[in-house]
């Protein structure tokens, strides 16, 4: 259901083991005391190897992090926002929105509306209260885009 | 399923994501307050209500070469959202699809989906494909590739605490490209 990885000159050599680890365990990441234990069994391999590999992981910048991912509208609320930003404004607005810790995309898109981002909040009108407060602060309206019905989510990259 | 506030706060500790000890259930669970059996049976709990759509590592797609990423948005009827959504998401190309309110008279568009590849022209052409295999051709479509990522970082659901606190610390403002590569694939606001 998802793309196979990109043959790509810049995408980074992964071993074996690594492929392993990242197609096995980007869902269904062992909820047990000794996690990284329990994958190394499931692997043929040590805890100490798996733990390194992690870390190199994360330094090389292909692990983000180990973690859950929310369904949207369940342990709080979001929406998808965007902009229509006078292009010499773009950096000094884009700069002014992600300073706001409740925004955790933010993104340049071809189009009029050309700022692109996903507030995150306790509640729907916490998510309101931020774009108020972004609009006061650049002098800009976002569009506000809730999410009304998820067909599918993206449930990890197949590495091949 | 209700949470409570310790479901709230683990939410919160694992937002930086599990610590590389060999028993990060424990040493989350001594910042929330819970013995390390409550963590795990609270993650297990949030996963088999569905609260959790995935637990596991999230990877940063960029850094694995897909740099092309377009958001493709359609103005269908609300009535049959549902239908072309669950024919998108079958399509193998298709990370995340969805339908969001519109916003008259700006934004006309309902039915949106994200599409990863390679490259520019590679992500075009499996837009057309879709496109026409879902017969979307009729409906009224924006293409929206994106260009730079000013931020991309996992979200963030708590309150926001004193500037201080040392989990505002990926909330900073960055273009660090690797730094702003933060992130998930299965966000969805």
């Amino acid at each position: 259901m998802t793309p196979p990885l990109p043959d790509s000159t810049d995408a980074p050599r992964l071993s074996e083991m690594e492929k392993r680890i990242l197609n096995a365990f980007q869902d269904g990441f062992p909820l047990v005391p000794d996690p990284y234990a329990a994958m190394a069994r499931e692997l043929g391999t040590e805890e100490a190897e798996i733990m390194e590999i992690l870390d190199s992981l994360r330094e090389r910048g292909i692990l983000d992090r180990i973690g859950p991912l929310l369904r949207p509208h369940r342990a709080g609320w979001s929406t998808l926002a965007a902009m229509n930003v006078p292009s010499e404004r773009l950096e000094q607005v884009a700069d002014m929105v992600s300073t706001n810790p409740h925004v955790n995309h933010n993104y340049e898109r071809d189009h009029e509306f050309n700022l692109w981002f996903v507030v995150t909040a306790p509640d729907k009108e916490a998510v309101e209260g931020v774009l108020r407060s972004l609009a006061q602060e650049t002098g800009l309206d976002a569009l506000n885009l809730p999410l009304e019905e998820a067909y599918h989510i993206n449930l990890g990259f197949p590495l091949s | 399923m209700i949470l409570d506030t310790y479901d709230h706060r683990l939410i919160a500790a694992l937002e930086q994501g599990l610590p590389s000890v060999p028993r990060p259930y424990r040493e989350i669970g001594e910042r929330v307050g819970l013995e390390e059996t409550q963590v795990i049976e609270r993650l297990k709990a949030l996963r088999e209500a569905g609260l959790i759509s995935r637990f596991g590592i999230v990877v940063r797609h960029h850094t694995l070469g897909y740099h092309a990423n377009a958001m493709v948005v359609w103005d269908v009827p609300d009535e049959e959202a549902a239908a072309l959504g669950e024919l998108l998401s079958a399509l193998p190309h298709v990370t995340l699809c969805y339908r969001r309110r519109r916003a008259a008279p700006h934004w006309p568009y309902n039915l949106f989906c994200m599409i990863h590849g390679h490259n520019r022209d590679t992500v075009e052409a499996q837009i057309e494909t879709l496109t026409r295999e879902c017969g979307l051709n009729t409906f009224p479509r924006a293409v929206l590739f994106s260009h730079r990522r000013f931020k991309q970082c996992g979200a963030r659901y708590a309150h926001t605490a004193k500037p201080e606190n040392a989990t505002l610390e990926s909330a900073a403002p960055n273009r660090d490209s690797q730094r702003a590569s933060r992130g998930q694939q299965g966000n969805v606001a």
